[in-house]
């Protein structure tokens, strides 16, 4: 079975912020909510790399792990998604969660944020709705994942810096990059995400 | 060498360091003579040694969203899945198992001299108003706050997730207001008996005669006993440590960031597991392990034998205000 991931690679990423627009248009997040974001590290210094964020569906999930109602779990392809019939709205999996992807719709005091949101790696909700479904939609967004695509973010990036796919995939075609141009930042996220980092 | 001549060595010693100090960011080249890009590579591991998480900047307004990874939200998870789950069972279920065997091995702490009969009065109406505020408002905030670490092992495979959710979403919410209560219940007992629960003198002669506990040995107190005093102290403690702690999770983010929100959530649940542990033991002694002390609480009167056997000094105290009061309210005729 496919392990599904996220790869970055920043010495690629020109900080465009297609991922971002593409993502928040194939699912229709709402106001506030931005399921993927980029992060520039020594903005404006030598060194500077941007880095594209998302959910990393990491191997033992810690916001799966701390969920009071788990309602968060990994299907079969190691993507991580969430139900958020179940969802209490108690901000947990985001004081967890080392890359800052779930989000709340409400900045709430006395823990009313509402539903927690995050990406669903375009694979739609861990709910009770039907795949592909208008419901599902509403709540969660795009299930490309169940029509054989990829995440949109991923496919449309435009140096091919985002990578979405199976983990033994993305990682052989980062790894020939990395030995055809002789460098590499790594790949960002993976040893906390995933516990293996992509030695070349 | 000249002084001259030393001084000019120390100047260029002093600059050569300048230098090597300086090309931290400068471009370096390569053996060829072109750039290098290896060598700027800024890479995670470099900036995680450095830091305990990577910030850099962002296009959008959120800036929590500026932190992009923090490592530190796996050890945070091992704390509340392992350490806390763990600590927590242990240290609760413990906690009763001793004090199953304190009633086993000492049993209830009988009256000695039986019931008297007569009755006076050890907490006035607002006193105990304070208590059963406290109380009710911490066995409430105790069980919903053990939903949210134990629930999913507990509650969730018996009444199944749905109704589950719901009944910890009712759960969150009644934790989150009945904080105040709490808080305004806490505030009453601290001030009320604030003067009454300085250490004494008298407490050390209560702990040598073993605090009361030993049939045939009389264990002298004033209105309260060092248990009581312990009971008090660590409760107020214990009660600033979670409602400070509790108030930084009632409002997210406000001046406080990732990590302090978890440590937040650390010293909550740390403390609120010990205060649980304490209180455990209060109900116990104060129902179960002793006769005579939960009318105290209940209608505010306890038996003059119970007063004398337990807190003799403030009996005393009390018998001599009623004399004088009496006293001076039928003046001689």
């Amino acid at each position: 079975m496919a392990r599904m991931k996220f790869l970055c690679d920043a010495d690629r990423c020109i900080e465009c912020n297609a991922c971002v627009t593409a993502c928040k248009n194939e699912n229709e997040v709402p106001w506030g909510i931005n399921r993927r974001r980029v992060v520039t590290i020594n903005d404006g210094k030598p060194g500077e790399r941007s880095v594209s964020m998302a959910c990393m569906h990491c191997t033992d999930a810690p916001c799966a792990a701390v969920c009071p109602v788990t309602c968060i779990y990994p299907t079969e392809d190691g993507i991580v998604l969430h139900n958020k019939d179940l969802c209490i709205g108690c901000g947990y999996c985001f004081y967890a969660c080392p890359f800052g992807a779930p989000q709340y719709p409400k900045v709430g005091n006395f823990g009313s944020r509402g539903k927690m949101d995050k990406c669903t790696y375009c694979a739609g909700g861990g709910g009770s709705e039907a795949a592909g479904s208008a419901e599902e939609f509403a709540k969660y967004g795009s299930n490309r994942f169940g029509e054989g695509k990829l995440p949109l973010c991923a496919e449309m990036c435009s140096t091919k810096s985002l990578l979405a796919g199976d983990s033994d995939v993305i990682a052989q075609i980062y790894k020939e990059r990395v030995l055809k141009r002789g460098y590499g930042s790594g790949a960002w996220g993976w040893m906390t995400a995933y516990h293996e980092d992509i030695k070349v | 060498m000249t002084r001259f001549e030393g001084i000019r060595l120390f100047i260029v010693s002093v600059a050569l360091l300048i230098i090597a100090a300086v090309p931290a960011h400068a471009q370096k080249l390569g053996p060829d003579g072109a750039p290098n890009p290896t060598a700027s590579v800024t890479d995670q591991g470099t900036l995680l040694r450095q830091a305990p998480r990577i910030e850099g900047r962002i296009d959008i307004p959120d800036l929590k969203a500026s932190v992009l990874e923090q490592p530190a939200g796996r050890t945070w998870d091992y704390f509340h899945e392992v350490l806390l789950h763990w600590g927590a069972a242990v240290v609760i279920a413990g906690t009763i198992l001793l004090l199953g065997l304190a009633y086993l091995i000492i049993g209830r702490v009988r009256i000695a001299a039986g019931r008297s009969g007569n009755k006076i009065l050890r907490f006035k109406a607002f006193e105990r108003f304070s208590h059963w505020l406290t109380a009710i408002s911490f066995v409430v905030l105790g069980l919903t706050g053990l939903n949210v670490t134990f629930g999913k092992i507990v509650l969730l495979p018996l009444i199944g997730p749905d109704t589950f959710s719901d009944v910890a979403q009712a759960a969150k919410y009644v934790h989150n207001f009945t904080s105040f209560s709490f808080v305004a219940g806490l505030v009453l007992i601290a001030v009320i008996f604030f003067k009454d629960n300085f250490l004494a003198k008298v407490d050390i002669d209560w702990l040598k005669q073993g605090g009361g506990f030993i049939r045939n040995k009389h264990a002298p107190a004033g209105r309260f006993n060092l248990g009581e005093k312990l009971v008090f102290w660590l409760s107020l403690v214990a009660g600033v440590a979670v409602s400070a702690s509790g108030f930084l999770l009632l409002f997210p983010f406000y001046g406080t960031d990732i990590p302090e929100m978890q440590l937040a959530q650390v010293v909550h649940a740390v403390v609120a597991i010990l205060f649980i542990a304490l209180i455990l033991a209060h109900i116990y002694i104060g129902t179960l392990g002793m006769e005579g002390a939960f009318e105290a609480m209940a209608t505010g009167e306890v038996d003059l034998n119970w007063a004398k056997e337990h807190h003799d000094l403030w009996l005393a105290r009390r018998l001599k205000e009623d004399h004088r009061d009496e006293s001076a309210a039928t003046p001689a005729e």
